[in-house]
């Protein structure tokens, strides 16, 4: 009773229903299509860190996490992928008003800070390779480059993705097409340092504190 | 107005028109850096001081990573609670379940079945996981 009630009380006037209103525009079908990839994307790391989190002291008398990680490293990483983060979401806000430069000088920060990210994140691994921490060493070893290296190559992706869209930014401007994609692009990113903030609070601070 | 009631974009800013830059959306992004630096601080902080109770600084840490990641998806990918955005929030409850289902669920598992191993006799200790 009380429902039939309610829905009389609906203004007439308002906006069209999403039925009335026809399929969403096209920005938004590929923003909602590309959300739903990161997702399952997350889901994966889900199941990478449930796997490290398992596998965490099966060092097979091995080094542990306390004696491979080096904290300087990650604060430094974290701040350029935190830093990173803010300077893609300030280059799709140039992207938005359609200013060439603040788009390319957006684009070139946020690609410093990750190669930066991933050159500190290799000479890591390098490091410990040379001690003979390898990936063969121990399940807790394996774990860790699977889940790490996993966010990494993200990252080395994303970078190359970064350069192909400044380079159609330049080849066929701010066009419709271009800025669906750059908008799929920053959320990719802003979602990599999601997972970065998982990757740093459960395999590094963890694992010293532990 | 061609504003019917779509949903938006995950990543866009509510209901803006597009082509002005608005300099509050500049602050929201400002904003979200400065909260995620102070809890990414408090974080290295709490895993390095011999202050707190030990048994305290796993828990405190989760509880950081979680806030900074609500951050994130509130000031960078400008996720809300609006009624434009139920689709995109929808769909980010569910990740977050099989997330805690996939996480929670084989931590569980694994440790029943790591209490329960039946150790041959005489096979070393060392058999368990533990070490």
């Amino acid at each position: 009773m009380n429902v039939a009630v309610a829905i009389d009380q609906i203004p007439q006037d308002a906006l069209p229903s999403a039925s009335e209103a026809g399929p969403a525009p096209k920005r938004i079908v590929v923003a909602y299509g590309f959300w739903i990839f990161l997702l399952s994307d997350i889901i994966m790391f889900a199941a990478l860190f449930a796997s490290y989190s398992v596998l965490v002291r099966s060092t097979a008398g091995g080094p542990t996490g306390a004696q491979l990680f080096n904290q300087a490293t990650v604060a430094i990483e974290t701040a350029c992928l935190l830093v990173s983060s803010y300077t893609c979401g300030l280059m799709s806000l140039a992207v938005n008003s359609r200013r060439h430069f603040g788009t390319y000088l957006g684009a070139l920060i946020t690609f410093a800070l990750g190669v930066t990210f991933l050159g500190l994140e290799l000479r890591e691994f390098s490091s410990m390779i040379a001690i003979g921490a390898t990936p063969q060493r121990s399940a807790f070893l394996s774990a860790f480059f699977t889940l790490v290296g996993c966010h990494g190559l993200h990252v080395a992706l994303g970078l190359i993705w970064l350069i192909v869209m400044m380079v159609q930014v330049a080849v066929f401007g701010f066009v419709a097409k271009v800025q669906h994609r750059l908008l799929c692009f920053s959320l990719f990113w802003h979602a990599l340092d999601i997972v970065w903030v998982g990757v740093f609070t459960v395999v590094y601070l963890m694992g010293v504190s532990a | 107005m061609t504003e019917a009631r779509h949903e938006r974009a995950p990543g866009d800013r509510p209901s803006r028109e597009m082509h002005e830059s608005d300099p509050s959306e500049f602050f929201v992004y400002t904003i979200g850096l400065s909260v995620a630096v102070l809890l990414t601080a408090t974080s290295f902080w709490a895993a390095n001081t011999t202050l707190l109770w030990p048994g305290g600084v796993f828990l405190g840490l989760a509880v950081l990573a979680i806030a900074q990641m609500g951050i994130h998806l509130v000031f960078f990918l400008h996720i809300t609670s609006g009624p434009e955005s139920t689709n995109n929030v929808l769909a980010l409850a569910f990740g977050v379940l099989i997330v805690f289902v996939v996480i929670a669920g084989t931590m569980w598992i694994v440790a029943d079945m790591n209490a329960n191993m039946m150790i041959p006799s005489g096979a070393p200790m060392s058999m368990r996981m533990q070490h």
